[in-house]
């Protein structure tokens, strides 16, 4: 299979504006009469069947949620990226352009990159419009922060709430839409396979959570927007009810997964407290442009804080090592994710961690304190402040940019992050990888289409702060609203799509069938449990650090774990009501199979890059080495059945504009 | 520690519920769902039925997670939701009754799950701003105060969870469908159908059955993001100043 | 005029008249707190009844009084009406366990504005049976002051006033307007959208010396009579 791009000709700042105006479009008449179904209700989703719906459409947009405001996209906190250059600080869209692939490490598509950076200043405009209070200045005018890996203030936020804001935005013109009828929402409807007709998709087959009952939906095309995988490591920042099984059901019926290996580890994360732990809780990215990372110097002192014999405050300035500052005194502590993350566990791996596990550095704020609160001092006209009142000031400051996350470290840890320095720990957080897609978002596939965190193009190997949010948007706003007309424009004398069709009842069986399967194995272990021990193999063999060696011992565990799911899984209930322990068992079965590609996806990349590390590629200081020579590709999978290797597909990267550099923040 | 749950169990929809009573072991580290999550384990393993709830993001802001502990909607610790609840609160030995939101507006669906899509409703009747994508002029064209703006962002900071209607004695919405007007009608971009969407908006709240405000202030109380009742009397001025000063009708 | 009833039956149209019933009624109790006060004057009743002959007579007064004897009805069969509203609204299933924490309002007087209400009504029934309806149907003895004739409505509040049930009824029901005006007087203002930073604060504070003295008052005649007369 050879893998195309579809990317336009032309000069790379020209290519999306030359070709959004030469796409065939879809006339008004036409576009009533052709159905879309929409796959998700999260930032891409929702922004795309709302911009569908407004265009004239008949869309169907589809959650397992109650509502789509629950979609993961509500709990990013940090910010959303433009290149507004509202600052006057040299940001432009060219440089947005190179941050990003750069902060990617240079394995993302440049005309991608280039276009999502083009319109994300529409995007800051479109929110506005749409009440999101985002932070202000006193003039009134957008307030922006910095975020890991760029050098410019382009990050517009609303407090440690931008992702909520965002979503409620992009909710609330879908449910206008709803409101209109030009969407037809089914909420609690869980999309389990999808139908292809001739080669096209023509449908999805859903289960009512509600009721259990398989439904079969029509339509002309049809949009995945249904997020990440990164529960495949069980324990992550995502939410509990984030899958990968409509992406990787899509990949079972033949789309390809790309890059599954990219993902990406989390630095600011509360960490693990136990066993019974069912999630990482993400401290933003913005606490680093105030926050300072260390670990003791000594590993007494690290040794005496992980026992309870000395806390934060006992360390002098001295005995402190604030690595980040010292490896990358360019950036500091605001490099890129990968680069922290890697950092941190250095340090933890030297036995320099600071809690009872080892496994975290401290996040400290004293400095900001003082700093903010000789500034407010300052303002105030306080003269001669004493250290009790530049405390006060400085803390007032800081809990005004991230009150609310204060307060929620110290709900989960039980201690006030404004005495002791906050403990954090990497995880995982977000999924570059995804279904491959081309430049209209188009998989290789007819009629499917993938949007948002669910397909893999925008961020290479590794996603720079800020940027998620963007890109959800940027595609269900501005991009498939657009591309999407490529392939109608030819399906308009397409009759309604019934469900009725052969496909259709087929494929309906088979949804059945495998539900059937599921609940008749009547073993011993909830899903759960499965879930828990896959976490654990995907970590220590696929975390943080991979090896060749650890690679290829964790695949046949994978595989192991699998066949004792589907020897010994208990589903309880049946299948005919709201069964939350059956919806995981069908999601936990999809990531038993993305574990293991993921696994061999990493093995066949013998380089490191982004969020992908490979212990034997690094240099004598520990950063990562990548192969431009022979791993700048994209590497597209396809999924056979279980018994048989998975096919490569290479979609070769290549630069035009950006440089392949080293990746240096020093 | 060892505790004693009381837990409503109720098939669907139809069927009538009842309490049923387990004891579950739990470290003070967990969160409360890590707890039920506990127990959920141990009656799997007892090949009974665990019991349905509904969480999602596990950290406060998803609005999923729901439950009535001990006569308080997500417990007893204020400004935070069930998810973010943990069991340093108890000790051995104590007895937590858990039940489902208690609404006519909310019916039960399983256990301790409620159908909130009565909210869904409200909001598509005016909670949002009606602007077509690639419509809006450049985002800073329109200065807004940053004390309005901040405000607009606390109540913008609703999660959609249902505690105001769980917690009121009388059902009522107020806290809810108000955070959502003052969040848009305080803005300049959402001043233009300002009066449209309050009439809309209490018109749906009406249709779905919740009760009659009486400033009982149990929501603003018990709300997980401390949402103010101030926008409850704006929702109020703003609905009869629409009602009795515009030619708008519902 | 349908526009305006759907506003007036719209729940928050509800709320209005609930809330501006309460507010007259309010500046009612004061009015009349104030004309009873001549009952501790020690005259033997004449300006008591001097004050109940003006209130009598004058026209103006007389259609004031319609327009209160309407409100009051409004008043209770509107929250009568609300209050079955909202437990249709909670459904049949009341919960186990039952916290109701409140941030700026007594949360027993909140709980139960409905329940002191009726209390209320009830006392009021009793209450202008006893005086209002014998003056009306003129069953009231008469007295002469300096010629001219007055209904002796003095002497009636005396004699009610030493019985020990009337006594206590009065009381129960001040005990019971104390705590219905306690939620009642802020929560008006809260109803008609009066929710200001600078001003609120005020208005609750107005509220509870108000809630406090008025019953008070009115609490001090029965016992007055009681006792000293």
């Amino acid at each position: 299979m050879k893998l195309d791009g579809k990317v336009p000709p032309g000069p790379l700042p020209e290519k999306w504006t030359k070709y959004r105006s030469s796409m065939p479009l879809v006339s008004p008449s036409n576009k009533m009469r052709l159905e879309i179904i929409v796959v998700g209700s999260g930032l891409a989703g929702a922004a795309a069947a709302a911009s569908l719906g407004e265009l004239g459409y008949s869309v169907k947009c589809f959650t397992f949620h109650d509502s789509p405001r629950r979609a993961h996209s509500i709990a990013a906190q940090g910010g959303i990226n433009a290149a507004k250059n509202y600052f006057n600080d040299g940001d432009s869209v060219g440089r947005l352009f190179y941050d990003t692939i750069k902060g990617g490490d240079y394995r993302s598509r440049e005309a991608n990159v280039y276009r999502l950076a083009e319109v994300s200043n529409n995007i800051i405009d479109q929110a506005v419009a749409q009440g999101v209070p985002f932070a202000r200045e006193y003039g009134g005018m957008l307030e922006n922060r910095s975020f890991g890996g760029v050098q410019v203030s382009r990050t517009f936020y609303a407090k440690g709430q931008t992702g909520q804001q965002l979503l409620l935005g992009a909710y609330q013109a879908l449910s206008r839409q709803i409101a209109k009828g030009t969407v037809k929402m089914y909420n609690r409807h869980e999309m389990l396979d999808i139908v292809t007709i001739e080669g096209k998709t023509r449908g999805i087959i859903t289960r009512n959570l509600v009721t259990g009952e398989i439904e079969r939906h029509a339509a002309h095309a049809v949009l995945l927007c249904t997020g990440g995988y990164g529960n495949v490591f069980y324990l992550s920042t995502n939410a509990m009810n984030c899958n990968v099984s409509a992406a990787w059901r899509a990949v079972r019926r033949g789309a390809l997964m790309a890059n599954p290996c990219f993902t990406q580890i989390h630095p600011t994360c509360i960490p693990q407290s136990g066993d019974y732990q069912s999630k990482l809780t993400l401290m933003s990215e913005s606490l680093r442009n105030d926050g300072r990372v260390w670990v003791p110097g000594k590993k007494e002192d690290a040794k005496a804080i992980q026992e309870g014999r000395k806390t934060a405050l006992d360390i002098p300035e001295g005995d402190r090592d604030y690595f980040l500052e010292r490896r990358y005194p360019a950036f500091g502590n605001l490099v890129p994710r990968d680069v922290a993350s890697r950092a941190a566990k250095v340090a933890c791996d030297e036995g320099l961690g600071v809690s009872p596990t080892g496994l975290a550095v401290f996040l400290d704020f004293s400095d900001a304190f003082e700093r903010y609160g000789r500034s407010t001092a300052n303002i105030k006209g306080i003269h001669n402040p004493d250290a009790a009142t530049i405390l006060q000031l400085g803390q007032k400051v800081i809990e005004d940019k991230y009150g609310n996350l204060f307060e929620m470290y110290e709900k989960i840890t039980g201690e006030n992050p404004y005495k002791l320095p906050m403990k954090i720990y990497p995880a995982v957080h977000y999924t570059m990888g995804g279904v491959w897609v081309d430049y209209n978002l188009e998989t290789n596939i007819p009629g499917l289409f993938v949007l948002g965190e669910a397909n893999f193009s925008d961020h290479g190997a590794n996603r720079l702060g800020a940027s998620a949010l963007m890109q959800g948007l940027a595609d269900g706003y501005f991009v498939i609203p657009y591309t999407i007309g490529n392939f109608l424009s030819k399906d308009i004398k397409t009759p309604k799509i019934s469900t009725d069709a052969p496909e259709f009842v087929k494929t309906a069986e088979e949804v059945q069938a495998r539900l059937n399967m599921l609940m008749n194995i009547k073993g011993n272990q909830s899903a759960e449990s499965f879930h828990r021990r896959l976490g654990k193999l995907m970590w220590e063999y696929c975390g943080m650090g991979r090896t060749a060696e650890g690679l290829a011992k964790g695949r046949p565990l994978v595989r192991a774990l699998r066949e004792e799911f589907y020897r010994d899984l208990y589903v309880p209930g049946t299948m005919n009501e709201f069964n939350p322990e059956l919806e995981k068992a069908y999601r936990v079965a999809d990531f038993l199979e993305l574990g293991e590609l993921l696994m061999i996806d990493a093995q066949n990349r013998n380089e490191s890059c982004g969020g992908h590390f490979r212990e034997e590629f690094q240099n004598d200081k520990g950063d990562a080495v990548r192969n431009d020579e022979e791993y700048a590709y994209v590497a597209a999978w396809e999924w056979m059945d279980t018994s048989k290797d998975p096919i490569l597909h290479k979609e070769e990267l290549t630069f035009e504009y950006a440089e392949l550099k080293t990746r240096s923040y020093e | 520690m060892k505790l004693t749950l009381k837990i409503w169990r109720q098939k669907d929809a139809k069927s009538k519920g009842g309490f049923e009573t387990y004891t579950v072991e739990a470290s003070t580290h967990m969160s409360f769902l890590e707890m039920l999550d506990v127990l959920n384990e141990s009656l799997i393993r007892e090949k009974k039925e665990p019991v349905a709830f509904e969480h999602d993001c596990r950290e406060g802001i998803c609005g999923a997670c729901s439950l009535v502990i001990n006569g308080q909607p997500h417990g007893p610790w204020a400004k935070t939701t069930t998810c973010q609840l943990h069991m340093r609160q108890y000790k051995d030995g104590d007895t937590i009754v858990v039940e489902p939101y208690r609404a006519v507006a909310f019916p039960v669906l399983k256990d301790l799950v409620v159908d909130r899509s009565s909210f869904e409703r409200i909001i598509q009747a005016g909670g949002f701003i009606s602007v077509n994508t690639g419509q809006p002029q450049d985002a800073n064209s329109i200065p807004i105060d940053l004390d309005t703006a901040s405000k607009a962002f606390d109540a913008a900071s609703c999660i959609g969870c249902g505690a105001c209607v769980a917690a009121c004695p009388n059902s009522s919405a107020m806290l809810f469908t108000s955070a959502k007007v003052a969040h848009l009608n305080m803005l300049p971009q959402g001043k233009v159908e300002a009066q449209q969407r309050v009439l809309n908006m209490v018109k749906q709240m009406d249709l779905e059955g919740f009760g009659r405000c009486s400033n009982i202030t149990a929501c603003e109380a018990e709300c997980p993001k401390g949402i103010s009742i101030e926008n409850i009397a704006r929702m109020n001025r703003e609905y009869w100043a629409a009602s009795l000063g515009s030619e708008k009708i519902a | 005029m349908s526009w305006f009833i759907k506003f007036i039956t719209s729940s928050l149209g509800q709320k209005l008249v609930m809330s501006l019933t309460g507010l007259f009624l309010i500046l009612f109790l004061l009015v009349h707190l104030l004309g009873n006060m001549q009952l501790f004057r020690d005259d033997d009743g004449y300006a008591f009844n001097a004050y109940t002959k003006f209130m009598t007579h004058n026209p103006l007064i007389e259609a004031v009084a319609i327009l209160l004897y309407i409100f009051i009805l409004l008043h209770s069969i509107q929250g009568v009406a609300l209050w079955l509203q909202n437990r249709r609204s909670r459904g049949p299933q009341a919960y186990a366990v039952k916290v109701t924490k409140t941030t700026g309002t007594n949360s027993f007087a909140s709980k139960n504005m409905a329940s002191l209400g009726i209390l209320i009504f009830v006392f009021l029934a009793i209450h202008m049976g006893d005086f209002w309806w014998k003056m009306k149907n003129g069953t009231a003895p008469v007295v002469q002051y300096e010629g001219e004739e007055y209904q002796d409505l003095y002497t009636i509040v005396v004699a009610s006033f030493q019985v020990d049930w009337i006594v206590i009824l009065y009381l129960v029901a001040m005990v019971g307007l104390f705590f219905h005006l306690l939620h009642g007087f802020q929560s008006a203002f809260q109803t008609l959208g009066i929710n200001h930073k600078k001003y609120t604060p005020a208005i609750k504070f107005l509220g509870w010396v108000y809630a406090i003295l008025v019953p008070l008052l009115f609490a001090a005649m029965p016992i007055y009579v009681y006792f000293f007369k």
